[in-house]
C-alpha cells in the first residue's frame, strides 16, 4: 500500500488517466458491446419467429390444398 | 408546421426516429470527449493545491451529475409508465436503469481513485459518497426487480415504484454537502459563480455535455432492442426492412 502511495504521487497523471478515465473508456466499451449483443440477439429472435411462423402458414396452405 | 409530438410516444414511430438519431448523438459524443480530454490534458492548468490529481474531476463530477439526472428522468418515466399507462416511457426507464447504473459507479470508482491523494482513504461513510452509492444500489435494485418478474407490465409497474421512492435519494445527494458536515466538497460551480480557472470550466462542461450525448445515443439504442422484443409479435416489426429482407433471401 505504501509503494502505490509512493508511485502515485510520483505518476500522477498516469495514475489519474488509467486508473479513472481508462476505467471510464473500459466501461464505456462494455456497455456499447453489450447494447450491440443485445440488438443482434433481438433481431435474431424476431427473425427465428418470423420463419417459424412463415412455416407455420406455409404447412397449414399444403394441409388445405391435400 | 407544428410537429405532433404525441407521435413519437408510440414505438412503432419512435423506433425509427431513435434509429436516425443514434449516429448523430454518437459522433457528437466522440468529437466532445476528444475536445474534453484534449482540453482537460493539455489546456487546463495544473491546480495549486491538489497537483494533477483534481484531473479526475473532468469525468468524476460529469459522472455523477449524470448518475442523478438519469436517475430522476427513469423516475420521471417509470412514473408516467405507471398514471398513463404508455407502453414506452416503462421501456425507456428500463433503458436508462444500466446507464444510470454505470455512471454511479464511475462517479464512486473515480471518486475513490481522487480521495486516496487527497482524503489519504480510498472510501469515507460520509453523507454524499453514502447517499451515491445507495443510488447505485437503487440502480441494481431497479434492474433486478425488472428482471425478476416475468410479465413485462407487471415488472414495469413494481419497478416504477421503486423508481419513485428512491427518487428521494437525489436531493439527498445534491444537498448532503450543505445538510451535514461532510469530508465531500461544496458544488464549485454555483449560479453566483465560480472561482474556477476558464479551461477547467470549458473541460468539465465539454465533458459534461459528451456525457450526456453518449447516454442518449446508448438509451436509445438500447430502447430499440426493448421495443422489438416486446413489440415482437406485432404486424409492423415482421415488415421491418432487416428483418424482412432476411427471411426473403432465405426463401
Amino acid at each position: 500500500m505504501i509503494s502505490l502511495d509512493i508511485w502515485m504521487r510520483e505518476n500522477p497523471l498516469t495514475y489519474v488517466w488509467f486508473g479513472s478515465y481508462t476505467f471510464a473508456l473500459i466501461i464505456f466499451a462494455i456497455e456499447i458491446a453489450m447494447v450491440i449483443h443485445k440488438r443482434k440477439i433481438t433481431l435474431q429472435q424476431v427473425r427465428l419467429m418470423r420463419n417459424a411462423r412463415d412455416e407455420t402458414r406455409e404447412d397449414a396452405k399444403e394441409e388445405d390444398a391435400a | 408546421m407544428a410537429i405532433n409530438w404525441f407521435k413519437y410516444s408510440a414505438p412503432t414511430t419512435f423506433y425509427g426516429l431513435a434509429g436516425k438519431m443514434i449516429p448523430w448523438f454518437a459522433f457528437f459524443a466522440a468529437i466532445l470527449f476528444a475536445i474534453g480530454l484534449y482540453i482537460g490534458f493539455f489546456v487546463a492548468p495544473m491546480d495549486a493545491q491538489q497537483g494533477e490529481f483534481y484531473r479526475i474531476m473532468f469525468i468524476h463530477v460529469p459522472a455523477s451529475i449524470l448518475s442523478m439526472f438519469l436517475y430522476l428522468i427513469m423516475a420521471g418515466y417509470a412514473a408516467l409508465g405507471l398514471i398513463f399507462n404508455t407502453r414506452l416511457s416503462a421501456m425507456m426507464a428500463s433503458a436508462i436503469a444500466p446507464t444510470g447504473a454505470l455512471f454511479a459507479l464511475i462517479s464512486l470508482w473515480t471518486g475513490a481513485l481522487w480521495g486516496k491523494p487527497m482524503w489519504g482513504a480510498w472510501w469515507l461513510w460520509d453523507a454524499r459518497l453514502t447517499s451515491e452509492l445507495i443510488l447505485l444500489f437503487l440502480y441494481l435494485g431497479f434492474i433486478a426487480l425488472h428482471a425478476s418478474i416475468e410479465d413485462p407490465r407487471r415488472a414495469d409497474r413494481a419497478a416504477a415504484l421503486l423508481a419513485i421512492v428512491g427518487s428521494v435519494n437525489v436531493p439527498i445527494i445534491y444537498f448532503s454537502v450543505t445538510w451535514w458536515n461532510t469530508l465531500h466538497q461544496g458544488s464549485t460551480i454555483k449560479f453566483s459563480g465560480t472561482s474556477m480557472h476558464i479551461a477547467m470550466q470549458q473541460a468539465m462542461f465539454t465533458m459534461l455535455a459528451a456525457c450526456w450525448l453518449y447516454a442518449i445515443a446508448v438509451v436509445l439504442a438500447r430502447v430499440r432492442s426493448i421495443i422489438l422484443e416486446r413489440e415482437r409479435n406485432t404486424a409492423w416489426v415482421t415488415q421491418l426492412p432487416g428483418i424482412a429482407d432476411l427471411s426473403e433471401v432465405k426463401q
